[in-house]
C-alpha cells in the first residue's frame, strides 16, 4: 500500500506533521541526514523540494535556497541518486515537491519510474493543474503508483473543491492565504472560516494545510479542524540559522 | 489545418495552463470571458476609438522605395512606431485595460524588460486613472533608465524584481508573485504574447489590428489583400503575432520570423529560442524554451533588451514546428548595421528589435515582383544610447 495512504489511515485523528525541505540546501549531500533526522523528531510526512531556476509560487526564503542548491550543483539525477537505496532506512512517506519543467525534461515517465523505484510516494506540482493533469499525464501516475496532490485556495469554488477531491486520492494540499511560500502574518477570522468551510464540505481526502505555518500556535490553529499541516519557509529559515543540527529542537518547538 | 489556438488553449503540442492553483480563479475567470467581452458592441466601439484618436491608428503601410531598390523587391514597412509610445506595445495595453476594466478590476501589474511595455501600460493605466505597478529586472532599471523615468512620470509604480537574474524573466516571476497576491482586485497586464491561454490568443487578437489594416491597406496599393511574405522580429513574438494574425491560414502567404542570434547563434551568448530551446514550460506556457539538460532557465542574450526572453508565444513555437513558419536568426552587429541602412535610405530610425527583422534582406532574396510587408515595431529613440555607443557617433 502506499505509504502516504497508510500513515492517513493507521491513525485518522492524528494531526499530521509535514516539512518541506529544498533538496540540496545548505550542503548538496545534506538531503538523506535530513531526512533521517526529521523521521527520527517524529516528522509524519517529508516533502523533497526539486529546486527549480524560477520558482514562481514561492517567497524569497524558499526561492534562495533553489538559487543556492541549483548553484552548488543539485540536480534531479544528483537528488535520484542520493534518495536510492535508502528506503529501509527511511519509513515515512515522501513526496517530491517540483516545479513542472525539470520534471518534462527529465521525461515524465522516466522521472515517474525513478520515483517508483526509489520509494516515492506522491507527487505535488504547483504549475502542472488538474486539467493539464488528466490531459496527458494521469495514466503515468497511476501506472507508477503515485499520489497526485493538489492544491486548494481560498479563492477556489467549492465546485473546483469537489472536482479536485474526486480526482485525488491521498490528500489536499490547502494552500492557507492568498499568498506565496512564507507569508509572515498568522492566521485570522478568515483563514479559520475558510478551514471550517472546507472542513464541512464532507470530502473524501484527508486536508493538509500548507503555506504560513510557522510554529506551534499556526500549527495548532491550521490543524485544528484539519488532518495536518507542512511547514516549509520556516523550517528553511532555522536551517538558515541553526544549520542541520537544530532539526530535532524546531521541531519539538511545533507539538 | 489551422494555425490559430484550439479550444483547449493549444497551438499544435504548445499552450495550455500550467499555472499554480492560487492563479486558476483568476485566469479561468478571463479565459471564460475574453471572447464574449471582445466582442461586445461597445468593447469594440471603445477600442477602436482609441485606437484611432489616442494611439493613431492606422498606421501607414509605407512602400519604402529605396530600401525596395536596394534589395531588387517590394517592400513595404507597417509603421507602428507611429503608434502613441512608440511601438505596437499600446494596442495590447489598450485592448487589456479595457478587458480590466469589465472584469472590475482596479489595480493593475505588469512586467517589463527594456521599458517599452511597461511605459504602455503606465500610459493607459494614466488614461483611465488606474493604479499601476511594474515590475522590472533590477538589472534592467538600471540599463533603462529613461524608461523607469518615463514610468514613473506616467504615475506608475516600478518595483525591481531582485530574485534570479533580475531580468525580464525575474520581472515576470515576480509579476505573478504580485497576481497571487492580489487575487480579486488585480489584472495582470502580460506584454507578448506568452503566458497562460488564454494570454497568447488574447494579446494576438488585440495586435490583429495591424495585420487587419494591412490588409485593407495592400489591396489599395496592391490591388491585393495578401503580400508573399511577412516579416517580424520575435522575442516572445507580439508584434509578429499581430502581423502574420489575419495570414496564418493562408499558405501562400510566407511567414518569417527573426530572432535574436546575439553574438552567434552557437557563442553562449544567443536569445535564438527556435534554434536552441527545447520543449518546456515557462511562465504558464508549454513552448519552447533555452534551458540546460537539467530543465533549469538560462539567461539569453541580445544587444536588444526586447528580444532577451527564453521562451517565445506559443503560437510560434507551432509556426516553427510544423514549418509554416520560416525562422532566421540575425547577430547584434547584422542588426545594428541593417538599423543604421534604414535611417540613411528612408530617414527612419528603427528600434534595434525592428532592426533584426530589416537585416534579412541581406541573407535572403526575395524575387523582384515579390511583395514582402515588414512590421516596423517601434522606433529607435530608446536604443540611442545603444547606436551611438556601437557606431561612436
Amino acid at each position: 500500500m502506499n505509504r502516504i495512504k497508510q500513515k492517513l489511515q493507521e491513525n485518522p485523528s492524528k494531526k499530521l506533521l509535514s516539512i518541506y525541505f529544498t533538496a540540496g540546501y545548505p550542503e548538496p549531500e545534506d538531503t538523506v541526514s535530513i531526512l533521517l533526522e526529521l523521521q527520527n523528531s517524529g516528522v509524519d510526512m517529508v516533502e523533497i523540494g526539486l529546486p527549480f531556476s524560477d520558482p514562481l509560487a514561492d517567497g524569497p526564503v524558499i526561492q534562495r535556497s533553489s538559487e543556492a542548491a541549483l548553484k552548488s550543483g543539485m540536480t534531479t539525477t544528483r537528488l535520484f541518486n542520493q534518495l536510492e537505496n535508502n528506503r529501509e532506512a527511511i519509513d515515512i512517506p515522501l513526496l517530491i515537491m517540483g516545479y513542472f519543467n525539470p520534471i518534462l525534461q527529465y521525461g515524465v515517465e522516466k522521472f515517474c519510474r525513478k520515483c517508483s523505484e526509489i520509494g516515492i510516494d506522491g507527487l505535488i506540482i504547483p504549475d502542472l493543474p488538474l486539467e493539464e493533469y488528466q490531459l496527458q499525464y494521469k495514466e503515468i501516475f497511476q501506472q507508477y503508483d503515485l499520489l497526485p496532490v493538489f492544491l486548494i485556495t481560498p479563492q477556489t469554488s467549492e465546485e473546483r473543491i469537489k472536482e479536485i477531491d474526486s480526482a485525488s486520492d491521498g490528500f489536499i494540499y490547502m494552500v492557507s492565504t492568498a499568498a506565496v511560500t512564507g507569508g509572515k502574518k498568522g492566521f485570522g477570522e478568515e483563514q479559520k472560516k475558510y478551514f471550517h468551510r472546507v472542513s464541512k464540505m464532507g470530502l473524501k481526502n484527508p486536508l493538509i494545510v500548507g503555506f504560513g505555518i510557522k510554529d506551534r500556535e499556526t500549527f495548532q490553529q491550521a490543524t485544528a479542524e484539519t488532518n495536518g499541516a507542512i511547514i516549509g519557509s520556516a523550517f528553511i529559515k532555522q536551517l538558515n540559522d541553526h544549520g542541520t543540527s537544530g532539526i530535532s529542537n524546531f521541531i519539538k518547538t511545533i507539538r | 489545418m489551422s494555425y490559430q489556438v484550439n479550444e483547449k488553449g493549444y497551438y499544435g503540442d504548445f499552450g495550455g495552463a500550467f499555472i499554480p492553483e492560487m492563479l486558476y480563479p483568476n485566469v479561468e475567470e478571463l479565459r471564460s470571458r475574453y471572447l464574449d467581452i471582445m466582442q461586445e458592441e461597445d468593447f469594440q466601439k471603445e477600442f477602436r476609438q482609441l485606437l484611432k484618436n489616442y494611439v493613431g491608428r492606422p498606421t501607414p503601410l509605407y512602400f519604402a522605395e529605396r530600401f525596395s531598390k536596394k534589395y531588387n523587391t517590394k517592400v513595404y514597412l507597417k509603421r507602428e512606431d507611429l503608434c502613441h509610445t512608440g511601438a505596437h506595445k499600446v494596442n495590447n495595453t489598450i485592448g487589456q485595460i479595457l478587458m480590466a476594466k469589465r472584469l472590475g478590476k482596479n489595480r493593475i501589474i505588469a512586467e517589463t524588460g527594456a521599458g517599452q511595455h511597461g511605459v504602455a501600460t503606465a500610459t493607459v493605466c494614466a488614461l483611465m486613472g488606474i493604479e499601476c505597478v511594474v515590475y522590472m529586472g533590477e538589472i534592467d532599471i538600471k540599463r533603462q533608465a529613461p524608461n523607469v523615468a518615463r514610468m514613473k512620470m506616467l504615475g506608475a509604480k516600478v518595483v525591481p524584481a531582485k530574485s534570479g537574474s533580475r531580468t525580464l524573466k525575474d520581472a515576470t516571476n515576480e509579476a505573478i508573485r504580485d497576481w497571487i497576491n492580489n487575487p480579486v482586485d488585480t489584472h495582470y497586464i502580460i506584454g507578448s504574447v506568452v503566458g497562460p491561454h488564454p494570454y497568447p490568443d488574447m494579446v494576438a487578437r488585440f495586435q490583429s489590428v495591424v495585420s487587419e489594416e494591412v490588409k485593407k491597406q495592400l489591396q489599395e496599393k496592391e490591388g491585393r489583400e495578401a503580400p508573399d511574405h511577412v516579416v517580424a522580429c520575435v522575442g516572445g513574438g507580439s508584434n509578429a503575432a499581430g502581423l502574420y494574425y489575419h495570414y496564418l491560414d493562408n499558405e501562400k502567404v510566407n511567414i518569417i520570423a527573426v530572432e535574436a542570434a546575439g553574438e552567434g547563434v552557437l557563442t553562449g551568448k544567443s536569445a535564438a529560442t527556435s534554434a536552441l530551446g527545447r520543449e518546456g514550460i515557462i511562465h504558464g506556457s508549454k513552448t519552447l524554451l533555452m534551458q540546460t539538460d537539467d530543465g533549469q532557465i538560462t539567461e539569453p542574450y541580445s544587444i536588444s533588451a526586447g528580444l532577451d526572453y527564453p521562451g517565445v508565444g506559443p503560437m510560434h513555437a507551432n509556426l516553427f514546428r510544423t514549418g509554416r513558419g520560416e525562422f532566421i536568426s540575425i547577430t547584434d552587429e547584422e542588426a545594428m548595421k541593417a538599423g543604421l541602412d534604414l535611417c540613411k535610405l528612408e530617414g527612419i530610425i528603427p528600434a534595434i528589435e525592428t532592426a533584426h527583422a530589416l537585416a534579412i534582406f541581406d541573407k535572403r532574396k526575395f524575387e523582384k515582383d515579390e511583395v514582402v510587408v515588414v512590421n516596423l515595431s517601434g522606433r529607435g529613440d530608446k536604443d540611442l544610447n545603444t547606436y551611438i555607443e556601437h557606431f561612436n557617433l
